[in-house]
């Protein structure tokens, strides 16, 4: 196990495209880190580097305190799990896992143990003898995990390792992948452009976007309180709400006024964060779980109703989610209680829980004024 | 469902029975040429012209065929042949499998760029290199041996192309897991591509034993004694200033022939394989 720093680290390609952009981050030991965000934001490549499979422009990469970025990947004790398993189509499945042990000269008899070992782990014990080719998406992603957790590497890279599978054995490798770290506490960087992947699997979950981080944070944390409009629309599913508008003071409080709908009352306890932005256009966003039909409990108070439009129910048990529209068309999806008698299309009164609102400059990466 | 005869009865069309005639015809075609090779060399050499009349040898002379033996170093030719393509073959794998590995596999400044230049290389006819390639063996000591015929034919550009080409379809994720496993390029390539590129070496080996168990011109001006001689230039010693032994002629090109139709019958899934390769790559 290993703590695994990375300091100011870039990576320009052909002296013109800065695929990752001063990159600072320290992994603990043991922790479990998931790189998210969407295509060609710069994950896969930072993992790379941390790998040793691709030059580092500028910056360090250090495992347990050694800068490893000139040592070949085999020298950097790490093992990574590929998309595309990259398992040897000619090897067994025990050659597949002992290819690494024998390189590493091990004698014999303990690269069995080992192997035997991992494969009972993982519930591949009966598979060694086969090759790749006869095996089901789910059994050759266990064999890439068993070949790396038989090496017993310092740290696990996945490389977006449960986008192959089909949804139902993806949620079930998630797990399995979960509670083999539990058991192993090794420190693993994970990639995925799968939100739910990251908010699932992560101890610490790093969004990223453009080259750059924007936001590192447990799950929930980044969850309730994004930095900015990005983070807060890549997280989450539904993704989160925004409709524009502009801050207003009146009657003691702060207000936020859209073009086609009800005001609502920010908290007071945002009044500080928010009085310098008024008059100003702003976005305010909340997650279609922060709303309610019944002002009850946290949905209680004054100045926060939204009356829309409800178009389309989509029943799921005991919640719905209600895709609905502002008088003026803005598209607004709710999830709410499940209830038989909505009718859509036909008006919806809506309550929001102010404590989960956020108010974000405009722009795509618009940041949050209150947190 | 419908019963055999019926489908065999449906399945008849003039077009359909117009194409197999035109395959049968087209086959004959390029039967007919071996068939007539087989009668000639059972003729004796008075009955050749009466063949053409009769189309059948009024005598059988199966001696034809021990007697090329007895007439020239028969074996001695058919060594040459198949230890100079033999050893051809091995080199032109290894050499190409190497280079296609560097120009696909490692990444170094100008690599496309150096391939491309020595792909151009195939765009030089052989007989224009003829002469500087003879300099050149006559300087380093090699005319009249085997290493002259051997080693002029061990580096491919074509057969370096080929390689290539198919060791791209190959996932470099592969060499990246093996590079993480704690491999080095020597064991990525042996241990992790060549296996991989089984296919593609076999092509490129039947290729080049059959191109250069044929080679014909490169050892008529490279060797003179006669026990350095190959199968095509041995033959030539039937068609002399004396006359021409058609028969004996005919006897050993079939004799000749035999490696390479079993070599095209064994391996012929391979060939079809390496001609869709260069279709779909090229």
């Amino acid at each position: 196990m290993a703590q695994l720093t990375l300091k100011d680290v870039r990576k320009v390609y052909d002296s013109k495209v800065e695929a990752v952009r001063s990159f600072n981050l320290t992994i603990a030991d043991g922790e479990f880190v998931v790189f998210v965000g969407p295509s060609g934001c710069g994950k896969s490549t930072t993992l790379r580097m941390i790998a040793g499979l691709e030059d580092i422009t500028s910056g360090t990469v250090s495992i347990d305190g050694r800068v490893v970025n000139d040592a070949h990947p085999k020298d950097r004790d790490i093992a990574m799990v590929f998309q595309n398993y990259a398992l040897y189509p000619h090897m067994t499945v025990y050659k597949n896992m002992a290819f690494g042990l024998m390189l590493r000269k091990l004698p014999r008899e303990q690269i069995r143990e080992r192997v035997e070992r991992t494969a009972i782990l993982l519930g591949i014990d009966k598979l060694l003898d086969r090759r790749p080719k006869a095996l089901s998406g789910g059994q050759r992603q266990r064999v890439a995990l068993g070949r790396a957790i038989v090496r017993e590497p310092k740290v696990f890279l996945f490389d977006e390792p449960l986008s192959n599978l089909d949804a139902k054995l993806r949620v079930q490798t998630r797990t399995e992948i979960k509670n083999l770290h539990q058991r192993l506490r090794t420190t693993t960087v994970y990639v995925t452009h799968d939100q739910e992947e990251a908010m699932t699997l992560g101890d610490r979950i790093v969004v990223m976007s453009d080259g750059r981080i924007q936001q590192v944070d447990t799950p929930l944390r980044i969850y309730r309180a994004p930095v900015n409009r990005f983070v807060a629309a890549f997280l989450g599913a539904p993704p989160m709400n925004f409709l524009n508008g502009t801050l207003n003071s009146r009657e003691g409080g702060i207000w936020f006024d859209f073009a086609d709908t009800l005001p609502l009352r920010m908290l007071d306890r945002h009044a500080d964060a928010l009085r310098p932005h008024l008059g100003r256009p702003l976005v305010l966003g909340f997650r279609p779980s922060a709303t309610s039909e019944s002002p009850t409990g946290k949905f209680a108070g004054q100045g926060n109703a939204m009356r829309l439009e409800a178009a389309v129910v989509e029943p799921m048990g005991e919640v719905m989610d209600v895709s609905c529209r502002t008088p003026k068309g803005q598209p607004v999806v709710v999830r709410i209680a499940s209830r038989d008698d909505l009718k859509a299309p036909g008006p919806i009164e809506l309550h929001l829980d102010m404590d989960h609102v956020h108010i974000f400059e405009p722009g795509e990466f618009g940041r949050n004024l209150v947190v | 469902m419908s019963d055999p005869a019926t489908r065999s009865r449906r399945s008849f069309s003039v077009p359909r029975a117009l194409g197999f005639a035109a395959l049968v015809v087209l086959g004959a075609t390029f039967t007919a040429p071996f068939l007539w090779q087989v009668l000639i060399s059972l003729s004796s050499l008075t009955d050749v012209d009466l063949l053409t009349r009769t189309g059948f040898p009024p005598v059988l002379k199966p001696e034809n065929y021990p007697q090329v033996f007895r007439k020239v170093e028969f074996a001695r030719y058919f060594f040459n042949s198949f230890f100079v393509a033999g050893w051809v073959t091995l080199l032109q794998v290894i050499t190409s499998a190497m280079a296609a590995y560097a120009f696909s596999r490692i990444r170094w400044p100008m690599r496309d760029r150096v391939f491309l230049l020595y792909l151009a290389t195939l765009m030089i006819p052989g007989v224009v290199l003829m002469v500087p390639n003879f300099a050149i063996v006559l300087g380093l000591g090699m005319f009249n041996t085997y290493w002259g015929l051997i080693v002029p034919a061990a580096f491919s550009a074509y057969g370096t192309f080929l390689l290539r080409q198919f060791m791209l379809t190959i996932p470099t994720s592969l060499d990246e897991a093996a590079a993480i496993d704690g491999a080095g390029h020597w064991r990525v390539f042996t241990q992790v591509v060549l296996p991989l590129a089984r296919p593609g070496l076999i092509v490129l080996a039947i290729f080049t034993f059959l191109g250069n168990y044929n080679s014909f011109f490169w050892p008529l001006i490279l060797t003179k004694d006669d026990n350095l001689r190959v199968l095509p230039i041995g033959l030539l010693a039937f068609d002399s200033t004396y006359g021409r032994e058609t028969p004996l002629i005919m006897a050993g090109s079939l004799m000749a022939m035999v490696p390479p139709v079993l070599v095209f019958v064994v391996l012929q899934k391979y060939l079809v394989k390496g001609i869709q390769l260069g279709a779909v790559k090229g």
